[in-house]
Parts: C-alpha cells; structure tokens; sequence
C-alpha cells in the first residue's frame, strides 16, 4: 500500500544524527552531494560511500528500512548502470556479443557503470538520512531559517516556510485520505488495479474527485482555524524554541570539511596515479 | 444459519518498522444470518481493521473468512463476490461522493456489479427509498446537498448493491438527535425488505442497546465479548475497564442498586428504566 513507502518518512530517535542541528543537516547533506558530484576516482568514491554508512549507523535506524528505501531507485540504477556499459567505448575491450550492430563491452564502460551506481546508491543513502532523522517541521524551520538572507530581496520567506510546513505536514494526512476513499470505492466494486491505461486512469477519477473536494475543506478549515489564532502572516513572529549551533555541529562540520578536502586533493591535484580514475582504466 | 464466519483472523501494520502495530489478534466468531450485531471497542481495538476484512479490502495475515461457507480470499472471482455481497460503508461516507448527481452517485456500485441499464435504475429508486430521498433530490449535485443528505446519499450507494451483509461503520457520528433515530430507520427499512445481516460499528452504547440484537467487544485486538445485549451490558464493570461505558439507564440503575440493592440489573434502554421506576415508585406509595 501507499503506506509502506518509506521515502521521506521521519523515524523519531536520540542519535548523534538526529540531535544535529536541522540547519546544519541541510548545509552538509547539500555539501555531500556536491562532493560526491566532485569526486573523479574510485579512493574518494569509496571514503565518501564508507562515511554514509558511518552516518547510518550512527542514526541507528535499522538497515532493513534503509534498505527498503533504496528498493524504490533499483530500476533507475540498473538502468543507469545498462546505460553507461552500452554506451561508453573507453578502454580495453572485454566482450563483444553483437559485433555486427557494433556492440561491445569495454573497460572503461564497465568501470564507469560501477563507479555511476555506487555515486547513486551514496547519494540516495545520505540524503534520505536527511529525512529519515529530522522532523518535516523542523526541516521547514531550517529552509525558512537558511533562505532568511533572501528578506533583502523583499522575499517573504515567512509565508513560503509556513507554505512549506503545511505542505508537509498535510502529505500523510492525504496519503491517509487516499487510503480510506480507495477503500471506499473498492468496496463499491471499483476496480482499481486491472485494466489498460485509460481504463486505470478513468478508474482513478471517483477517488480524485473526492480528494480535491476535501483538501479545499481542509484548507478552508485550517485558514479559519489560523486566523482565529491570530495568524497574520506578518513578518514580526519570534519563535518558542531558537536554533542553536552546539559542539556536535561543530564536529559534523569538521568532518565534513575534511572529507572535501580529500575528495578535492584526490580530484584535482594529485599526482599519484593510483587515485586518477582515467589511469585505472 | 451462518453468512458469516471469521476464523483465527490475525493482522498487523508496518512489519519491520518502529511503528509495527498488532491490529487483530486470533479473533474468530460467526453472524447468522439476519442477525444485527453491534460491534464496539476503544478506538484503536481493531475494529476498523476488522471490517476491512469482511469484504477483502485487508487480507487476513493468518486465518481465513468464510462467506457461506467459501474463502473470500480464494481467489480474484472470490473477491469480487464478497465486495459485492457485503456491502461496507465506511465512517463519514459522504466524503467519497463524487459524481454530477446523486443517482448516478448511487448507481456506481451496481454499474461496477455489471449489471443491466434497467436493473441499475430501478435499484437506484428502491436504494433512494430506502434512505426517503425524492425523484428531486436524485437529480441534484451531491455536493449541493445538506450533510445529513449527503449521508444518506452515500449510504444508498451501498445499499444499492443490495448486500447480503451490510456493514456500517459509525453511520450516525456527527448527526444531531433527530438525524441519528431516522438514519437509524433507514437501516431498518433496509433489514425488513432484503432480510439482510447488519453489522454496526458505534460508540453509542444507547444506539446499540435499542437496536443490536448481539454485541461484539473488541479490545487491543482481540475480541474480548461476544454475546447478547444483556449478558454484555451486565459486566459493566469489564467494559470500564476497556475503556468503553454502558447505556446512561444502564449506569442510572446500577447506581441506585448500590443504594437500593433491589433493582434488576437487565435495564438497558430509557424506555426500561421509565417503566422501571414508575413502578418502583408505586410500590412504594403502596406500603
């Protein structure tokens, strides 16, 4: 069902993870990413993909939930994986099944399908630890905090935060809504699952309909209820708990900057051959 | 005769997740047919997952639920006879109407049941009858209409499948006084002309002992009673316990008894407890 979808989900905790500081979360999973889009050998790949474990573990969610968020990208990393093996040429050629199409199996491709996958799997692991130990709200409270600069612009990024928490906030109260209208419908004999295409989509409408028509209820509703607790929208709230930078944000930061460092060094500047990924080729 | 029959049914939600939640444990009991039963419990009792598996909408993780005798789960012709033989509507109904007017609203059972045009319509006007909604109201937007219709609206689309068991989940929640006694009505009009079982979930334990002929008592999702009205009602003392109450007479006469000790303790409708104490009072006027 809908319900298992364990993408983006928030697992309460204590960990060293989850008692990090939202803001600094966001910061180092975007720093993350980017190194790993930096990275061009299979030493750094490999000291990034380890450092996202390390992270795991330290969240201590159970790696059975982390596995079954990794189960929704299989087919974009066998894809992706078939895609670069087709498709790069570099190297020394291993095999060549279709020669007359001009089909083959090189080195370089081989290489280069492992070297995509493993980036994937470590951005996947990484950014859904974001969601997995940090609470929608307190997600919202850092975007709005870390895009507060933007207030120069005239932006009113008070409005877009309480925007973005309702949105969140409102997706497993919908994702419930769906649950009990499809219910609903099935057991009025609706046939949700068989069928072509058009006959699935046409089928979808009895549930849609009733969807749209609550979530504006439940936006009326809300926008009375906000209003009748005196929300304005207005730029001058203060809020109950302020974010603070501890010791641990400070250490996550560091080892952060470490690990670009390497990736940077191993990437750009370094002479040993062993770390070049074109040389192991 | 038995309809109904719920073998060693157990579920559970989110397996292998901080969330993991046993929704049903070992429950099993059978419905004859013709029968209304009332099931009741604390929210989270399993009541909700319980019906779910009535018309396989869930499917039981272990046990087996027999319609007349057969396995609805068997296999995809099983299924799509149990949806339409049980009938279930689900708490605050009208939330799923979603058609241009209400007869066509009504018709969307019997139309996935592959029935003729003819059949679908005159069903239509035997479901809009039962529920007291005119050729009028038939023709208007769903979403024109009062709550109360709304309701009525919604629970015709599931009577129009003329179920063999009809099952209603909290049908009167949110209604005032007046709409629950005719909403009430309706579900026995329905009982009277098909000879249907009803099954009604509610956490009005007045409603249930006017109407129930039976109550099940779900609690931690197991089924903690099964017996009639009196015998349930009688353990006042267990249901506390649960979480649950027993009917306001109910409550009145036990309350006396610790004063009085020599009240009966089967009263469990205000019209009883009326009777009751007017005769109690004349007794006493007598000596």
């Amino acid at each position: 069902m809908i319900k298992d979808i364990t993408l983006g989900q928030f697992f309460p905790g204590s960990s060293f993870i989850h008692k990090l500081d939202p803001r600094a979360k966001i910061v180092i999973t975007l720093c993350f990413i980017v190194a790993l889009f930096l990275c061009k050998n299979f030493f750094s790949l490999g000291l990034l993909f380890v450092s996202a474990l390390v992270a795991i573990a330290l969240s201590k969610i159970s790696f059975k939930v982390i596995l079954k968020g990794l189960k929704m990208i299989v087919i974009l990393v066998v894809f992706t994986g078939i895609l670069q093996i087709v498709y790069n040429d570099e190297g020394t050629v291993l095999w060549k099944p279709f020669e007359q199409f001009g089909f083959q199996i090189t080195t370089g491709g081989v290489f280069s399908a492992v070297f995509i996958i493993v980036r994937i799997i470590a951005l996947i692991l990484f950014s859904s630890l974001l969601t997995y130990t940090t609470s929608p709200t307190a997600l919202a409270d850092a975007i709005e905090r870390l895009l507060s600069p933007l207030k120069i612009f005239k932006v009113n990024v008070n409005s877009l935060s309480m925007m973005m928490t309702i949105a969140l906030r409102f997706i497993p109260t919908l994702i419930e809504e769906i649950d009990i209208i499809m219910s609903a419908q099935k057991a009025r004999g609706a046939d949700l699952e068989t069928g072509t295409l058009t006959q699935r989509a046409k089928a979808l409408v009895p549930v849609f309909i009733p969807l749209i028509v609550s979530s504006f209820r439940r936006a009326y509703e809300l926008a009375f209820a906000m209003e009748c607790r005196c929300y304005t929208g207005d730029n001058k709230r203060t809020r109950m708990k302020e974010m603070k930078l501890g010791i641990r944000d400070y250490i996550a930061f560091g080892v952060l900057l470490l690990l670009v460092a390497v990736v940077v060094y191993t990437s750009f500047f370094n002479t040993f051959s062993f770390f070049i990924f074109q040389q192991v080729i | 005769m038995v309809i109904l029959e719920v073998k060693n049914v157990s579920y559970g939600y989110s397996h292998g997740t901080p969330f993991e939640i046993t929704a049903l444990d070992d429950v099993s009991f059978s419905v004859e047919k013709g029968e209304l039963v009332g099931i009741i419990g604390h929210t989270g009792s399993g009541k909700s997952t319980l019906i779910k598996m009535l018309n396989s909408l869930l499917k039981p993780e272990s046990g087996q639920i027999l319609l007349d005798g057969k396995d609805i789960n068997k296999d995809k012709a099983s299924i799509k006879e149990a949806r339409s033989r049980v009938g279930l509507c689900f708490q605050y109904p009208e939330y799923q109407l979603f058609e241009e007017t209400c007869a066509k609203d009504i018709a969307f059972g019997p139309k996935n049941m592959g029935l003729s045009k003819a059949e679908i319509e005159e069903r239509v006007i035997k479901a809009a009858e039962f529920v007291g909604f005119s050729k009028e109201l038939l023709n208007k937007s769903p979403f024109d209409l009062s709550g109360g219709q709304k309701r009525r609206c919604a629970i015709a689309g599931v009577m129009a499948m003329f179920p063999e068991v009809l099952i209603l989940d909290e049908p009167t929640a949110g209604l005032d006084p007046k709409g629950r006694n005719e909403l009430t009505a309706m579900i026995e009009n329905y009982r009277k002309a098909t000879g249907a079982t009803v099954m009604i979930v509610s956490h009005s334990m007045d409603d249930m002992a006017r109407n129930a002929d039976r109550l099940l008592v779900m609690n931690k999702g197991k089924l903690a009673m099964d017996g009639k009205v009196q015998d349930v009602f009688s353990k006042a003392d267990k249901l506390i316990e649960m979480g649950l109450s027993v009917p306001v007479s109910t409550s009145l006469v036990n309350r006396l008894n610790s004063k009085l000790s020599d009240m009966p303790t089967d009263v469990f409708t205000v019209e009883d407890a009326a009777e009751l104490l007017s005769s109690y009072y004349k007794r006493r006027k007598a000596l």
